[in-house]
């Protein structure tokens, strides 16, 4: 009510919500953000498996493999502690440069492949601390129970902590994944055509800010699914392990 | 090795510390074959940290420990072959929530041991059907009550055939109601001639079970006997107090 009644309204409504404007370029931007759609869940696969490697890594005991634990806490500090926005201009600008006389073009002039490694390195930090905290939530006689049994440590993390740590962590995972799913529009800053450049592109033709609105919908309606798939995913879980407890 | 190649578990000059906390001061035990020995004493007075490190699950300080003949305490022995070798029961189940009860009993033998499914399973559901279990194995732990969730605690340290079984405090956190189903599975095993080592509070059921008692204090062994004279004529003062107490809270 007090948007709608504002002096200014009238104005605002015309450059950001035109529906002729939003129809004229809802299929173009559409077909970009098939891109961000393509960039997302390839790098969510290779991030969910590096993220876990460098968890078990982090947790591995014994003062034999400090040199490891060591790497992957530099690992996370850099790439937690870089905006990303740097990070992946630096990967998508800076190393191309160093594949200047490699023969098939493909690493020298790839923004779509160095942007999404950007993405994977960075958010690869911040899972892997995710994941961090789930191990180290299992409580120590899980694995006693587990060691106990003769399994090896690997068997244990496998087969006892990981699954449990995996279901404790799926709501601040999912997190990540809505981060992930619109640092996404990061890859247009290396001249990649996704849906955020798209709408740029014709924000700047038409003068008119619909364009916007428009990206703005498409990740909502991309985040909304994926929200409520994880809630029946941890539903289903409790269903199963808990006697009728609410919860 | 120049220990009596007889005894089940053997324990010469146990130390143990947790930082500046002196646990275990200097413990020497030993279990022949088929016997069911009980560990009772105060809390803190070292009978579960014992029981670990028995298991190898807490390295020890000073100290031998030999099984069946073989030190488990020198460098370079694989503990995880040694602790398939032994099952343990501990006080809070530890059961795998989010595994069935079949998936708990079945995972030792299918990881630690190489049998096959079918193998582990055939083995989980007689033994499942031996302790009247057969109706729970597709449940999760957290579906079971006390008494059951210890239940199949026992049965998945069984599944795993030990040759020894440790037994720690295994009816502390459970009702007093579902205490006796879990001892009747115990009072089983022993009739069996399972070699067992139990630390517990409950004094009528080591009186019964027992064929030695040991009274732990104070990191060590001070009095040990069978159950006749531990309970009927202590000989240590401190013995003496701590059975005082325990008939003055009525648990005996």
């Amino acid at each position: 009510m007090l948007i709608v009644r504002s002096p200014g309204w009238a104005v605002v409504k015309q450059r950001f919500f035109d529906r002729e404007q939003f129809e004229k370029s809802f299929p173009d931007i559409t077909s970009a953000f098939w891109l961000n759609v393509k960039i997302f869940l390839v790098a969510e696969v290779l991030i969910l498996i590096l993220a876990l490697g460098i968890a078990v890594v982090r947790s591995l005991p014994g003062p034999v493999f400090f040199p490891l634990r060591a790497l992957t806490i530099v690992y996370v500090d850099l790439f937690r502690g870089v905006p990303a926005i740097l990070v992946i201009i630096i990967l998508g600008l800076g190393v191309p440069g160093l594949f200047a006389n490699a023969e098939p073009d493909d690493l020298k002039v790839n923004p779509i492949l160095w942007g999404s490694v950007g993405l994977v390195l960075l958010y690869s930090a911040y899972v892997a601390e995710v994941y961090r905290a789930g191990i180290e939530s299992v409580h120590p006689s899980q694995s006693a129970a587990a060691r106990s049994l003769g399994l090896t440590h690997g068997q244990s993390l496998r087969s006892v902590v990981i699954p449990q740590a995996l279901r404790r962590v799926i709501p601040p995972l999912l997190n990540d994944f809505i981060g992930l799913q619109k640092d996404t529009a990061l890859v247009g800053l290396l001249g990649v055509v996704e849906a955020f450049r798209q709408s740029q592109i014709e924000v700047a033709a038409a003068f008119n800010y619909t364009p916007y609105i428009c990206t703005a919908i498409l990740f909502i309606l991309l985040t909304i699914p994926l929200a409520r798939f994880t809630d029946w995913l941890v539903a289903r879980d409790r269903r199963r392990q808990q006697a009728g407890r609410l919860v | 090795m120049s220990a009596k190649p007889h005894a089940a578990v053997l324990v010469h000059g146990l130390h143990k510390s947790f930082g500046k906390l002196e646990v275990l001061r200097g413990i020497d035990l030993e279990l022949a074959e088929h016997e069911v020995v009980c560990l009772i004493g105060a809390s803190g007075s070292g009978k579960s940290t014992l029981l670990r490190c028995v298991n190898l699950l807490e390295p020890v300080d000073a100290g031998r420990i030999v099984l069946h003949g073989e030190e488990v305490t020198s460098r370079g022995v694989d503990v995880n072959r040694v602790r398939r070798g032994i099952g343990i029961v501990f006080q809070s189940f530890n059961l795998f929530p989010h595994m069935s009860v079949l998936r708990n009993i079945t995972l030792g033998p299918r990881k630690a041991l190489g049998l096959s499914r079918i193998e582990a399973e055939d083995r989980a559901n007689e033994l499942l059907a031996r302790f009247g279990l057969s109706d729970k194995r597709d449940e999760y732990p957290d579906r079971l009550s006390g008494g059951q969730q210890q239940r199949v605690a026992i049965v998945r340290a069984l599944a795993m055939q030990p040759a020894l079984l440790l037994l720690d405090e295994v009816t502390s956190a459970l009702d007093p109601e579902l205490v006796a189903e879990v001892l009747e599975v115990i009072r089983e095993l022993a009739a069996e001639g399972m070699t067992m080592l139990i630390a517990t509070h409950e004094m009528s059921f080591a009186r019964d079970v027992a064929h030695r008692v040991c009274f732990l204090d104070g990191g060590v062994i001070l009095e040990q006997g069978p159950p006749e004279q531990i309970f009927g004529a202590p000989q240590e003062p401190r013995t003496q107090q701590f059975l005082q107490r325990i008939v003055q809270a009525g648990r005996l």
